[in-house]
């Protein structure tokens, strides 16, 4: 099972300008999370903080009881071994061909003889749709080609976590459909904690379990899908909607005044359920996508029935509209524990929706806690 | 958030003229040096980096430093030919010229060769994989950078930077008399025979040694300033130009210093 990532009250800032500030959200182990956010409010600055190649200011990034804002130098190259991260552009080794991209993590940090490393290799390029790829350089393949080597380099060491850095970027929609694919096979494969960065709506929409959005140097939520598919949010709907009327501008945000006359002529032409198409898989409207399930004949992912119970502890932290979703997606079982209120409520919620504690499990029936109702949420 | 941990809006110059800018830069170019030693004994070592770097620095610097080192020499030979005459020492000329090159013509071509040619193409290499990414993907990968790419590039630096010296010398030596024997009709006999009433064994050494710290200073500056490149291409360009005007300003002012410790180490033969 892959790991939990505690980011708490995380800082940044670059010279006298700050990127974000007090981002405090939890990656549960192995599922599939996804952080949106405008282009430049630091989507990449966070993947980076998150692996130590760059150091936040405040705050604290707990993974595996090591904090890696303040760990030395040395902890952190071990640590690093949990972590697959998946560059923009691939980031492979431009002088070797993708085999020996591939291996280069085995050869340097493991014992493995050469053909041990040759059948490792073989696996993860077959894993990525590669083979026969093997003696190709880097600059003679395409960016599809190249992401998915970069994803076989960093799933060779068995990573607990993965980091996608815009895996759509660059792609056409069906090799994005491919590589959507891919990454839910392989979560439900290997059971790490993945974190994609994007800007693609579509792939937001159906792929994670957990969904967040960086604006205005915050984050503005963070929390299970449907929390933010159903948000009424003004700048989660603007961006899940893809449209230009909302607090979003081109360069900056906007003034108060121009965002309400924009939203309300957007009423007055029916909102966004009559506002079409938008770019990047946006669609009109908050409706709930089902989410994207294995690939036949793969184990199921086992990060599905933890996800659940995880979301049913907190179901009535939510309002309505989430609420009815998440319903929608929950079993029987699980239903009818939370509506006679056996689970305890997660403790110091407020972005951070994992229980670290196992115990409270469904088990736990006679326990009849009347949940208390954050107003703050949603 | 208290209020002082408030983000402050951009100033105008944003520290750009800040006197403590220049400090903090060469305490940085300080720190990194230090963690290249730090790093030098560690294992394993990178030896089939270090053979492919060395092999790389070499080619692009042996032409250049034989090509370079011929005119050097002969313009050497061809002062030192009308200054003998016009004191009346021309026994000492094939003297002069060997102390000349040895001491001060050949690791200052060396200085050139080594930061021009081969300090630029190590900075070229790494801020290019600097820009792609692809040393941030080795760090993620728990490799080390400086162990792994900047040790085996210092280290290869050092060595060629020694063996160019060697070149320059004999290229430089070769070259004083051929245009003083051929073109200003010195006599060859007069002029090997005096190769050794001047210069000493040390001047060599004194050369090799200078070689040697300008290998190391050229391939740490080109490495850090390569693994410090960013904002696209023209990031890796400015880089490499002030790798090279560093590296510069670095190795001549290192080389009057060991030229002065020299003379009080080694006095001059004949004294």
């Amino acid at each position: 099972m892959g790991v939990a990532v505690e980011v708490e009250g995380l800082t940044k800032s670059f010279g006298s300008q700050n990127i974000w500030s007090d981002v405090t959200l939890t990656l549960p182990p192995g599922e599939i999370s996804v952080l949106l956010g405008p282009s430049g409010t630091g989507k990449s600055v966070f993947l980076k903080s998150l692996v130590g190649l760059l150091k936040p200011e405040k705050g604290s990034i707990v993974i595996k009881d090591t904090d890696i804002v303040r760990t030395s130098e040395h902890q952190l190259y071990e640590i690093r071994k949990l972590f697959g991260v998946l560059f923009q552009d691939g980031a492979l080794f431009g002088s070797m061909n993708l085999f020996d991209n591939i291996a280069f993590p085995l050869r340097e940090h493991t014992k493995k003889s050469e053909s041990e490393v040759r059948s490792i290799v073989l696996e993860k390029m077959d894993m990525v749709g590669l083979q026969g790829a093997e003696g190709k350089l880097p600059g003679e393949i395409s960016g599809g080609m190249r992401k998915r080597a970069g994803l076989a380099r960093a799933l060779v060491l068995d990573p607990e976590i993965i980091l996608f850095d815009e895996p759509d970027s660059g792609l056409d929609p069906v090799r994005v459909a491919y590589l959507n694919q891919l990454i839910v096979d392989l979560n439900a494969q290997i059971d790490a904690t993945f974190l994609i960065v994007t800007h693609d709506i579509g792939t937001a929409r159906t792929v994670p379990d957990n969904l967040g959005l960086l604006f205005r140097r915050n984050l503005v939520m963070f929390g299970p899908r449907e929390q933010l598919l159903t948000s009424q949010e003004p700048v989660v709907r603007q961006f899940l909607n893809g449209r230009r009327e909302g607090p979003i501008g081109m360069s900056e945000e906007k003034d108060v005044a121009q965002v309400e006359a924009e939203m309300a002529a957007l009423e007055a032409r029916g909102g966004d359920t009559h506002n079409g198409v938008g770019p990047k898989g946006a669609s009109g409207g908050d409706a709930v996508p089902p989410q994207l399930t294995p690939t036949e004949g793969l184990p199921e992912r086992k990060a599905e029935r933890r996800r659940q119970e995880r979301v049913a502890r907190m179901l009535h932290d939510f309002d309505e509209e989430t609420q009815r979703a998440i319903r929608a997606s929950l079993p029987e079982d699980l239903l009818a524990q939370a509506d006679a209120g056996a689970f305890t409520p997660t403790r110091g919620s407020g972005g951070r929706h994992w229980a670290a504690e196992p115990d409270a499990g469904p088990s736990a029936s006679t326990a009849t806690v009347v949940l208390p109702r954050p107003g703050g949420e949603g | 958030m208290t209020a002082t941990d408030e983000p402050k809006a951009p100033g105008l110059l944003d520290g750009k003229f800040s006197p403590t800018r220049p400090l903090a830069a060469s305490g940085n170019l300080f720190a990194f040096a230090l963690d290249v030693i730090r790093s030098l004994p560690k294992r394993p070592f990178q030896v089939r980096e270090f053979l492919q770097q060395a092999w790389f620095v070499a080619s692009v610097t042996i032409i250049p430093t034989a090509l370079v080192a011929i005119p050097f020499g002969a313009v050497i030979a061809l002062q030192l030919g009308s200054l003998t005459r016009q004191l009346g020492a021309q026994s000492f000329t094939g003297s002069a010229s060997v102390l000349a090159v040895l001491r001060e013509a050949s690791p200052i071509v060396t200085a050139l060769l080594i930061a021009g040619a081969g300090g630029s193409a190590i900075c070229a290499d790494l801020g290019a994989r600097k820009i792609r990414d692809e040393i941030d993907a080795m760090e993620v990968l728990g490799i080390d950078p400086i162990q792994r790419l900047v040790v085996p590039r210092v280290l290869a630096s050092m060595l060629v930077a020694v063996l160019l010296n060697g070149l320059v010398s004999v290229v430089g030596v070769a070259g004083g008399y051929f245009f003083n024997v051929v073109l200003q009709g010195g006599t060859p006999g007069a002029y090997l025979a005096s190769f050794s009433a001047l210069a000493q064994v040390e001047d060599f050494w004194s050369g090799e040694i200078k070689a040697l710290i300008f290998g190391l200073i050229a391939g740490i500056v080109a490495s850090y300033k390569g693994l410090r490149a960013g904002g696209g291409p023209k990031g890796v360009g400015d880089a490499v130009n002030q790798s090279v005007v560093i590296t510069f300003l670095l190795l001549f002012a290192v080389n009057f210093v060991i030229t002065a410790i020299y003379f009080q180490l080694v006095p001059p033969k004949g004294q």
